[in-house]
């Protein structure tokens, strides 16, 4: 492991900490702690797993954090991107690079395959999204290798059927979730347990809020996409949302594309996800920026949660991460 | 001194201090107001965002509810709000200047022990309510028996709805003095009482006008201030080994770490140490992290230890100081709360997990019933059914370091797995470890 990783990060464990005298542990520590714990736990009994890795902020900081779990050895499962072919190429150039940094090897799971192989029908028309395809491949992607876990980036902050959600959430046969059949989850004591063809969704950010996220990045010094931060882009607006012009959108009657200064609060596919009006061009500002905000990232940025009332919850249903 | 505090929020989001992180449990029965107090708690803290706000509007107009219901901010599931009933513990967050705060809201009735437990079973805090206008009912006794059991270190007891009770400060002296009561019973540690009026924020976030006869803090000042930090276990050290980091590579070729988080205690370079249950003794020579060696390591934190000997550790195994060791018990008297709708019974099988090390398991016998309403024990009881509390004596196949409960929420706590279902079957506290 190279040593440029180490210089990376800034803080000593408990540096942040003296402040609240001399055994005290500040929310990051006790966050990060707890995120390492979650992070071995699932290692050492759900194997073999893997790593979802969108090349977002909340999947950079699970990466940094598995990183740091098996320090000084190497992170011990594979780091798997399930690819819609919509992406920010800016984000494929970053995944590529942190992949190599952190010396793990990449699982590619394409959603293009499946719509080839005739798993899924592809959404046609202006408003056609990739999104909910994804579901199908990464179910494929972890029967075939036969993955125990996979770890995710959500947040329990982030949208309210994932407030339900277990830190160790079981996907039955088919991948689904069902809140009213989850384990009761007790101390740090997680039941790890699985019949043949279920898997784990694991989530060591789950008590983590977004603001947590961008303070970590910087205490830590993280690489982003630079997709996070202000920059200049041929934009459309459509139901008041800005969506980058890209190939992969059909513009509207009416959608006039123009150039905005603008940022990302959110990673995803992007025919489903907005920019912000933003000249935050630096983590300290992007941080205000955050901290002043008064509406959440999923709701400002990601038209795929607008759908429906429970438009998260019944995509989590049928697999979707 | 909250309120005010709370703007200031986004001030100090570049160069915040260090806060602490504190986690608290809410429960009450069904009509006592809690997802009221929590969504004003939130609401009032300014931790709500507009468009999850939005979103309560519209709901509630839809559904005709003639009031913005902020019930429906904690009601996540699509089932939830189709029935008005809560079926899981959801988990809210929110912050102040000082502290941050995880809370899990806990459903006052479906299944209501098991999710109390698994909502209880890491809160520093339990926020308990009342209605003024009832007083302590049986459900109060049960909320009250469920945090003493699961050794939460404070407990606050919310006494709603005062302003139905024209502000009435006998009635809640009187309520004070029965619950105290009863806590007193339970063994209760740390025990506040507040008046507040949920539904008008009385003594929420500000302290209210409407009970000049109360002199205390209101109830996010209280959760401020409690001081939790000394309620961490830094006595005897318990750490148990995760996982054993062995690089192999050019690097690192003879690395050996032992990674785990600290239980409980404080571990410091040039400790003499004795690795369980195997017995043996060496020194620790560093304490890793991927940011550099520190030189002692407390609860919470994660960290990997080497130590001066090859010793054979390994995942499952528990550091501890030599004059300081838990007990290595294979059987025990613990209570569990039961959580599956199979029933326990005398001889069945389990696997038990406490720590990073699962072993098979057999109820020996089960020894009473908790009645949490009445606190009376029940003997003779032959099977535990879905959501009892009650005593029995287990037997493990490998001897396990432990600790009573009531002396290490870490070290005295484990679950039992049905093997034939994977599900949960109980939550286990260790009263006494034999032989």
């Amino acid at each position: 492991m190279s040593s440029e990783l180490v210089d990376n990060t800034v803080a000593a464990p408990h540096a942040s900490g003296e402040a609240l005298g001399a055994h005290g542990v500040s929310h990051l520590r006790a966050l990060e702690a707890e995120a390492i714990h979650i992070l071995r736990e699932a290692a050492a009994e759900l194997s073999p797993g893997v790593l979802l890795f969108s090349g977002g902020k909340d999947s950079a900081v699970l990466l940094h954090l598995a990183h740091k779990a098996f320090w000084p050895g190497r992170i011990p499962f594979a780091v798997m991107h399930v690819d819609t072919g919509h992406n920010f190429p800016e984000v494929i150039e970053y995944r590529d690079r942190m992949v190599e940094r952190y010396g793990c090897e990449l699982i590619v799971a394409s959603v293009q395959e499946s719509i080839d192989r005739g798993r899924v029908r592809e959404e046609t028309g202006p408003r056609a999204s990739r999104n909910r395809l994804q579901a199908v491949t990464l179910l494929d992607a972890i029967e075939e290798h036969g993955f125990r876990c996979a770890f995710g980036g959500a947040r329990r902050d982030e949208e309210r059927a994932r407030a339900k959600e277990r830190i160790f959430s079981l996907r039955d046969d088919f991948g689904q979730w069902d809140p009213r059949r989850q384990r009761p989850e007790l101390w740090n004591v997680y039941n790890t347990f699985l019949r043949p063809g279920e898997h784990m969704r694991v989530f060591p950010l789950s008590n983590w809020t977004e603001l947590d996220v961008w303070r970590y990045i910087r205490e830590q010094g993280i690489e982003l996409p630079s997709i996070y931060f202000a920059h200049r882009r041929e934009v459309f607006e459509r139901d008041g949302m800005l969506y980058a012009v890209s190939p992969f959108v059909e513009l509207l009657p009416g959608e006039e594309p123009f150039e905005e200064t603008v940022r990302f609060r959110t990673v995803g596919d992007m025919t489903c996800t907005g920019a912000v009006r933003s000249s935050a061009a630096t983590l300290d500002e992007v941080i205000a920026e955050i901290a002043a905000t008064r509406i959440t990232e999923r709701g400002e940025t990601r038209a795929d949660d607008r759908i429906s009332d429970a438009a998260m919850e019944d995509r989590k249903r049928e697999g979707y991460f | 001194m909250a309120a005010s505090d709370v703007n200031a929020l986004a001030l100090d989001a570049l160069d915040p201090q260090p806060v602490e992180l504190l986690r608290l449990a809410t429960a009450g029965s069904v009509d006592d107001g809690k997802s009221t107090l929590i969504g004003r708690l939130l609401y009032d803290s300014k931790q709500i965002f507009e468009d999850q706000l939005e979103h309560v509007v519209e709901v509630s107009r839809r559904r005709g509810d003639g009031h913005v219901n902020l019930a429906l901010l904690t009601d996540g599931l699509r089932a939830e709000r189709e029935q008005g009933i809560t079926i899981d513990v959801a988990y809210r967050y929110f912050a102040t200047p000082r502290r941050k705060f995880v809370l899990a809201d806990c459903p006052g009735h479906v299944q209501y022990t098991r999710n109390m437990v698994t909502g209880c079973s890491t809160a520093d805090v339990a926020v308990l309510l009342v209605d003024a206008r009832n007083g302590v009912v049986e459900q109060s006794r049960r909320h009250a028996a469920i945090a003493t059991l699961l050794a939460i270190p404070h407990l606050v007891v919310c006494v709603n709805k005062m302003d139905l009770v024209a502000y009435d400060e006998q009635r809640f002296a009187a309520i004070t003095a029965d619950f105290t009561a009863v806590a007193r019973r339970l063994g209760a540690r740390d025990l506040h009482f507040i008046p507040i009026s949920a539904l008008h924020g009385d003594n929420v976030v500000e302290r209210s006008e409407n009970t000049p006869w109360y002199e205390g803090p209101s109830l996010l000042e209280l959760l401020e201030t409690l001081p939790i930090a000394r309620d961490r276990n830094l006595r005897e050290l318990r750490f148990p080994v995760q996982w054993v980091i062995r690089p192999q590579d050019d690097a690192w070729h003879d690395y050996r770490g032992y990674a785990g988080q600290v239980a409980s205690g404080v571990v410091r370079r040039g400790d003499e140490v004795v690795v369980l249950p195997a017995g043996i003794r060496t020194r620790v020579v560093a304490i890793d992290t991927a940011d550099g060696e520190i030189d002692a390591a407390y609860p919470p934190l994660s960290v990997t230890v080497r130590l001066a000997d090859d010793v054979d550790a390994a995942r499952g195994d528990l550091i501890a100081h030599p004059d300081d060791q838990p007990q290595l018990a294979r059987a025990f008297a613990a209570t569990v709360c039961w959580m599956s709708e199979h029933p326990a019974r005398e001889r069945a099988r389990y696997r038990l997990k406490h720590l990073a090390r699962s072993t098979p398991a057999r109820i020996d016998a089960i020894e009473h019933v908790l009645d949490v309403a009445t606190l009376e024990h029940a003997r003779g009881a032959s099977e535990l059914a879905l959501n009892d509390i009650g005593r029995v004596r287990i037997r493990v196949a490998e001897p396990l370091p432990c600790d009573p409960y009531a002396a290490n929420r870490a070290t005295g706590a484990f679950i039992l797995v049905d093997e034939q279902t994977g599900d949960t079957a109980a939550a286990g506290m260790i009263e006494q470890p034999l032989a």
